[in-house]
């Protein structure tokens, strides 16, 4: 009986300390784990579907990268063999998540192949090939939004008044993703500013004005949509736009709580001290 | 040569498996390309490893449908003929912890070695479905950011970066801390595929009448509590962590064990 009682005591303490390491290593890979997908400065393949559910999908096969690196279309015009390839395969060291694609502009940027040959092969569904279909099915890789190129002018030569137009000449939808805009030069008063304006329906993301741009650190550069892009928010319509006038019935009205605010502004109001 | 014969045979299939994946990127081979977590044989067949789905399943993502068929084909394959093979026979890390586990043996670490008894065998099984509830917790696949078994399946097809440390860690921790630390007491996915490859029909058959009672293949057995009835009874080995390296088969001089086909009768009658 007393064995007995001394088999069902080491049991129960075996079981506690079981389930309390168990709960140790489940808080220190929590913590790890969630540390590591932070990282939001990162550029991925076409068709990749929203960061964070990216990150879900991600079966970190390489596939893509794989069909990157031995594409038979899109070759050099030079050599006729394939371009160095685009993506990489995030390892220790490149402060992104482990074993998931993601391309570098400056280094190799994305050239935009007409077949795509990275986005069917994800067999995850991580790259959604729907995304850049048209509406046909075809392929279509300009429906590709990988990211958006932001041009910083202070440090663009051409907001300067010196002429450069190497990433208008780099981009791949010349004349759509990238325009330039003419303004008279008031310092000289006889020479043009010609600015390179990105056009966020256009542009892919590609990188290839980034890999072009002349400047020691490039002026125009790729960043994440998430990052790079700002939202009015259904408050805030075209009142010309009959189409974009819909949205607002998706607006959700923030009440104010407290009964100090409410007064305070009605106060504000009457005080007659608008100006 | 009959020493080794099945030595041989594992670090051959090991090697080819990485250098197709290898040639896949490096060339555009379609043979096998890829990588572990999911894999495309001959250019049209799925493959996927089933923990890893599981752990994006966790994770709340509803995967496509290449990844899901490929990880049915992976369990069929190993739940009905390889059994936990695919640990001594397909994984890189095993060439690591062998060569740990070798030289374990020629330092003769073996006998000053520390009892580390918090560390048990079945600690595996605890961290496999750790690592489900991280994924599903956090939003990506836990062990897939830390596993040594991909980080160096990719850092040999696209290259390694700081990576190989955790891949020196594990030898460092095999040879100097625990013995068969990685792949006996740790690692999830051999948790998943002994669950997996638990009723296989490759399985390696003890002859007690012929054993002489040297224990070399316990010696060399990285499981070495699988061979329980070494010179106790005529059965096969029957448990789900025997990886079926035929380590053992190997190193017995005296023809007790074999490979074979698991019979399904509850006890064998023995010849006399």
């Amino acid at each position: 009986m007393a064995n007995s009682d001394n088999n069902r005591r080491k049991f129960m303490a075996t079981t506690l300390q079981s389930v309390g390491l168990t709960a140790l290593g489940g808080l220190l890979w929590s913590g790890y784990t969630d540390e590591v997908k932070a990282s939001p400065l990162v550029l991925r393949p076409p068709g990749a579907i929203k960061e964070d559910d990216f990150l879900r999908a991600c079966i970190k096969c390489g596939l893509c990268a794989e069909a990157c690196q031995n594409r038979e279309t899109n070759l050099d015009k030079e050599t006729g063999l394939p371009k160095q390839g685009t993506l990489q395969m995030a390892k220790g060291g490149d402060h992104r998540l482990i074993g998931t694609p993601f391309f570098i502009p400056t280094e190799v940027p994305c050239y935009m192949c007409e077949d795509i040959p990275c986005v069917p092969v994800c067999p995850s569904g991580a790259l959604d090939q729907l995304s850049v279909s048209n509406d046909k099915g075809e392929l279509d890789i300009n429906k590709a939004s990988m990211g958006l190129a932001v041009v910083h002018k202070e440090s663009c030569i051409a907001f300067w008044g010196i002429q450069c137009d190497a990433c208008y000449r780099a981009c791949p939808l010349l004349g759509e993703a990238i325009t330039i805009e003419m303004h008279r030069n008031e310092r000289t008063g006889k020479h043009t500013f010609m600015l390179p304006i990105v056009n966020d329906n256009a542009c892919t993301g590609c990188g290839l004005c980034e890999q072009a741009c002349v400047t020691e650190k490039p002026a125009i550069f790729v960043l994440p949509n998430e990052t790079a892009k700002g939202k009015a928010g259904d408050h805030y319509v075209k009142g010309w736009d009959k189409k974009d006038q819909e949205r607002v019935g998706d607006a959700k009205a923030i009440e104010t709580t407290t009964e100090r605010s409410n007064q305070s502004s009605a106060d504000y109001l009457n005080s007659g001290d608008l100006y | 040569m009959n020493k080794i014969k099945y030595l041989l045979l594992r670090r051959a299939t090991q090697v080819i498996i990485l250098a197709l994946y290898f040639g896949a990127n490096a060339y555009g081979w379609k043979m096998l390309a890829g990588t572990f977590g999911s894999s495309l044989l001959m250019g049209f067949i799925p493959l996927a490893d089933p923990y890893t789905t599981l752990q994006v399943l966790a994770t709340g993502f509803v995967l496509g449908a290449d990844v899901l068929l490929g990880a049915l084909i992976i369990t069929i394959f190993y739940m009905v003929v390889g059994g936990r093979a695919f640990c001594s026979w397909v994984c890189p890390i095993n060439m690591v912890t062998d060569l740990a586990n070798w030289l374990r043996r020629k330092l003769k670490l073996d006998k000053e070695e520390v009892n580390y008894k918090f560390l048990k065998r079945n600690t595996r099984y605890w961290i496999m479905v750790l690592g489900i509830i991280v994924s599903a917790v956090i939003g990506i696949s836990a062990f897939e950011v830390l596993s040594p078994i991909t980080i160096m399946q990719r850092g040999i097809i696209f290259g390694f970066g700081s990576g190989i440390a955790v891949v020196v860690a594990i030898f460092l921790f095999d040879l100097f801390g625990v013995k068969n630390g990685w792949c006996g007491h740790l690692c999830p996915l051999g948790a998943s595929y002994s669950i997996i490859g638990k009723m296989s029909l490759i399985r390696v058959d003890h002859d007690h009448e012929a054993c002489t009672n040297c224990m070399e293949c316990k010696i060399v057995c990285p499981e070495n509590h699988v061979l329980h009835m070494v010179n106790k009874e005529s059965i096969q080995v029957t448990d789900g962590e025997c990886t079926n390296c035929g380590r053992c088969i190997d190193v017995c001089g005296d023809d007790a064990l074999n490979f074979s086909i698991r019979s399904f009768a509850k006890k064998r009658i023995d010849k006399n």
